[in-house]
């Protein structure tokens, strides 16, 4: 049954990447524990607005937990208190009556900040484009069937290919690390055999690309693993670093 | 300045047309294409594999999208899976199958001939996609894996978890960032559409706006192809993404392309239900549940009690007394209708009366929790994250939702608008699932689109059409720059009382009453004068905070109801206009005496296409007519 709680939001404003930003606090009275996270803040810019106010940026789509787009750090935890659950799947339930939110933008060199809540995390695209795929140009497949992979490998590759890019490992990390992120596409193209042809390079021109954008190094804190909403587990960072110093030493 | 619609279907055998329409179709040698640029708007299934595809032949691609990465487009939230005729299971599949169960499907209002390529090209898609990296499902053998959906009697649909457009459109999206490191594909993200600019008759570039410096900028390229997906939030409240918006389709109307069909929309029927006035979209709880699931609502409307507490006399399980051999298998538009007329009836459940139980009570019953959980785990998961109860304890409450639109832009059979060089691909054209669409076909048909059509049909428009060179700075660019940034600027002056959405909730509340699952005259009139007062209203009271130099989301979803606001009408009189039943369109006048939809091919064997005559001037409607030369027509029945 739904009924309605009163919280106060503290919320991360900040008028573009170049000015500094701080915390402004607001109350909302009436909040339905039916509502989504989002749905309570699109509820607080309802308001805002009608008050000549600006609204409170933040990235979102899909809202069904799959686009990636959105984002927060809510009471220091990316995606909020649920497990394997993102933002715009965790709903007001979560909460109590009385409770104060903070709510900020995730915080790393490599994603800076566009608009309050918002960043810019094209430094994922710029991982994956320099080798995250295999090289198959349109029209060039042999029949589907021709290649048969263990069940086991396919399984394991699509928990890899599960990652929605959303950025919670890196936000989560003590250290901005994105050795989830890269890893989880890494892994996912080596598990198969497809991927082995381009392994080699995949592993060096990601780790490359992961270093020169800005992210960390990976000291083992696991903040990524127990983060992410779909549930990647570290494994696939060890299999990632095994192909790297492999192909090291075959170089 | 009427248009000609000339659908160029090829001649011949409808298994030969394909192969002779590329033989015939004129080619860009290698060292030419590099001098073609092509603008893609969007990077969904279809968007995303034509840039990749077509900067893979050597053309120049600049690719457009709306979110803050090309991987987040609306393809990446489909579920169930994608059809293609391999026949992998030995059950009777073939391209002649796949290509009759669409048109059906269809009820009757695709053009054959496009629908059969698309058969023809499934199988490509699936290769092309394994070797990708997509992890599809496999058995132990390590072979492909396929399950059966609506529509169809053989197993056909290849999947990959309840997650088969996010593994395909990342597939995409990676070919595409292959082409980006190799300096073929230009990345314009976080952009929207204002305007197509057409010069000397010929589509030749947009007027884009950057969401996050609010600069209105001009891009040229030698064609354009839209890929901008569906229209379904014009309802507000749908399955579609938040910024899924008609605006560069819509611009392209009002430049004189074709829309067709604009009221053949798709209402799923098993959505979780929505739970008070803060709802902001709609989620899909996947078809598949319907193989396990009961429905049923109280017999009696006074019966306030828990479902657990109903006993099973006093149930109505009525898709199952209403159409014995089909039962809870009812094609989508079916159960819609049937959950909308019990609702209507006062039977409805849950807190405010719209919604109707999906039961698994039986299943678990006669399965067992575990063999339940391992079908439906990941639903159940979801459902109870939403709605905080347990599918498993107690029946699900589900209604229905829009979910996908089967109208849009006109193209002809070389998915090119009735404006040339502007071309359409994915739910944003009409072409291929005719009035309803099965499911795991939308996925098919991007692909489609994207990997195996244009590349082919593009090159031909190349070929056969001298392009003058132009730049930015010619004046058609300045004018349509123009009236964009006034555009805007009348947005932020008008300093009203009432935000965007909430123009938008009326204006849905509005589609969903009467041009929703049921739609008769009276209602289709009352919702065009209706949406034409809303319009006035949203123009002289609109709010909007900030300025335009920022990032500004009320003044994006300004645009996007705006654009709304005139599909929404022109749906409404397109339904008006087509006064039989056919799919998801459901004339209330038009029906057997058994109460189902009653098509008539006599009078309405046609697509309708919408030609612009100017705002607030009553739009002129055009027919391709439809022939049926390999499918014969028939009434569908489920009883």
């Amino acid at each position: 049954m739904s009924k309605t709680i009163k919280v106060k939001l503290k919320i991360w404003r900040q008028k573009n990447r170049s000015e500094s930003g701080h915390f402004e606090d607001y109350q909302l009275d009436t909040v339905s524990t039916d509502m989504s996270f989002l749905e309570m803040l699109d509820t607080l810019n309802e308001k805002l607005v009608i008050d000549n106010k600006e609204p409170v940026a933040f990235d979102h789509d899909c809202r069904e937990g799959i686009c990636g787009m959105c984002s927060l750090m809510i009471n220091g935890q990316a995606h909020g208190p649920e497990k394997e659950t993102t933002t715009c799947q965790l709903h007001m339930r979560s909460f109590k009556d009385g409770d104060t939110i903070i709510i900020e933008p995730w915080r790393s060199k490599a994603f800076p900040v566009v608009k309050d809540l918002m960043t810019d995390r094209s430094a994922f695209d710029r991982v994956i484009e320099a080798g995250g795929y295999i090289s198959v140009n349109t029209g060039n497949a042999q029949d589907a069937n021709t290649l048969p992979i263990s069940k086991e490998n396919a399984d394991l590759a699509m928990d890899a290919a599960t990652c929605i890019g959303c950025g919670a490992c890196v936000a989560s990390c003590p250290n901005a690390s994105a050795m989830l992120f890269t890893a989880a596409k890494v892994s996912q193209l080596s598990l198969l055999p497809q991927g082995q042809v381009e392994a080699d390079e995949r592993a060096q021109n990601m780790v490359a690309a992961m270093d020169s954008e800005g992210f960390g190094n990976c000291s083992n804190h696991a903040e990524c693993e127990a983060s992410c909403p779909k549930g990647i587990n570290l494994s696939h960072i060890a299999r990632m670093n095994r192909d790297f110093l492999s192909s090291k030493i075959r170089k | 300045m009427a248009f000609k619609l000339d659908a160029k279907i090829p001649e011949g055998p409808i298994q030969d047309k394909w192969e002779q329409h590329k033989f015939k179709s004129k080619l860009v040698n290698p060292a030419n294409k590099r001098k073609y640029s092509v603008i893609v708007v969007g990077t969904g299934l279809a968007g995303g594999s034509a840039a990749a595809s077509l900067a893979e032949l050597g053309y120049d691609v600049k690719s457009f999208c709306i979110q803050d990465s090309p991987r987040r487009a609306h393809s990446i939230a489909a579920q169930g899976g994608i059809n293609a005729a391999k026949n992998y299971p030995n059950d009777g599949d073939s391209v002649w199958r796949l290509f009759y169960d669409t048109v059906k499907g269809g009820d009757y209002r695709a053009r054959e001939a496009n629908v059969y390529r698309l058969a023809q090209v499934a199988n490509n898609i699936i290769d092309q996609c394994v070797a990708q990296g997509v992890p599809f499902a496999r058995d132990y053998g390590g072979y492909l894996a396929n399950r059966s959906f609506g529509g169809a009697q053989v197993s056909r649909t290849f999947y990959a978890k309840g997650q088969t457009g996010q593994q395909l459109l990342l597939g995409a999206y990676q070919s595409m960032m292959r082409q980006v490191s190799k300096g073929k594909v230009s990345l314009y993200t976080r952009k929207e559409i204002l305007d197509i600019v057409i010069v000397n008759g010929k589509a030749r570039g947009i007027i884009a706006r950057d969401l996050v410096t609010g600069d209105v900028e001009r891009h040229v390229a030698d064609a354009v192809i839209l890929a901008s997906g569906g229209y379904g939030n014009v309802y507000y409240l749908s399955t579609n993404a938040m910024a899924s918006n008609v605006g560069a389709a819509w611009k392209a109307y009002k430049k004189g392309a074709g829309f067709a069909n604009p009221c053949y929309t798709q209402i799923h029927p098993t959505c979780i239900p929505v739970s008070g006035d803060h709802q902001s979209k709609l989620t899909l709880m996947s078809e598949s549940l319907r193989n396990d699931g009961r429905v049923w609502v109280p017999k009696n409307k006074e019966d306030k009690r828990h479902p657990n507490d109903i006993p099973a006399e006093e149930r109505d399980y009525y898709l199952e007394r209403i159409y014995p051999s089909f039962g809870n298998l009812v094609p989508r538009d079916v159960a819609s209708r049937n959950a909308k007329n019990q609702c209507d009836a006062g039977k409805g459940v849950g807190e405010t009366g719209l919604a109707v139980y999906l039961d698994f009570g039986d299943a678990i019953k006669r399965e067992g929790r575990d063999a339940i959980a391992a079908k439906y785990g990941n639903l159940f998961d979801m459902y109870q994250r939403i709605t905080d109860e347990s599918p498993y304890e107690q029946p699900m409450r589900i209604y229905p939702a829009v979910h996908y639109t089967m109208g849009g832009l006109w193209v002809d059979y070389n998915l090119m608008s009735t404006i040339p060089g502007l071309h359409v691909l994915g739910e944003a054209n009409f072409s291929d699932h005719g009035a309803n669409r099965l499911g795991a076909s939308a996925l098919m048909q991007g692909l489609a689109d994207g990997y195996f059509v244009i590349p082919y049909t593009l090159g031909h428009y190349f070929g056969s059409n001298e392009l003058e060179s132009i730049d930015t700075s010619h004046e058609e660019f300045e004018k349509c720059e123009k009236e964009a940034t006034d555009r805007i600027n009348k947005f932020l002056s008008i300093n009203g009382s009432r935000t965007a959405d909430d123009f938008h909730r009326s204006l849905g509340q509005i589609m969903w009453d009467n041009v929703g699952m049921s739609r008769n005259k009276a209602g289709l009139e009352k919702a065009i004068s209706e949406i034409q007062d809303l319009r006035q209203q949203f123009w002289k009271d609109l709010k909007i905070p900030g300025e335009n130099a920022q990032v500004n989301a009320e003044l994006e979803k300004a645009g996007r109801v705006a654009d709304f606001l005139e599909l929404g009408e022109l749906m409404a009189r397109d339904a008006l206009e087509r006064n039989e039943s056919c799919g998801g369109h459901f004339r209330e006048e038009s029906q057997t005496e058994e109460n189902e939809a009653k098509r008539d091919d006599e009078n309405y064997c046609h697509a309708a296409v919408w030609e612009f005559k100017g705002d607030n001037t009553t739009p002129e409607r055009h027919r391709e007519e439809l022939s049926f030369e390999n499918v014969p027509l028939t009434q569908r029945s489920y009883k």
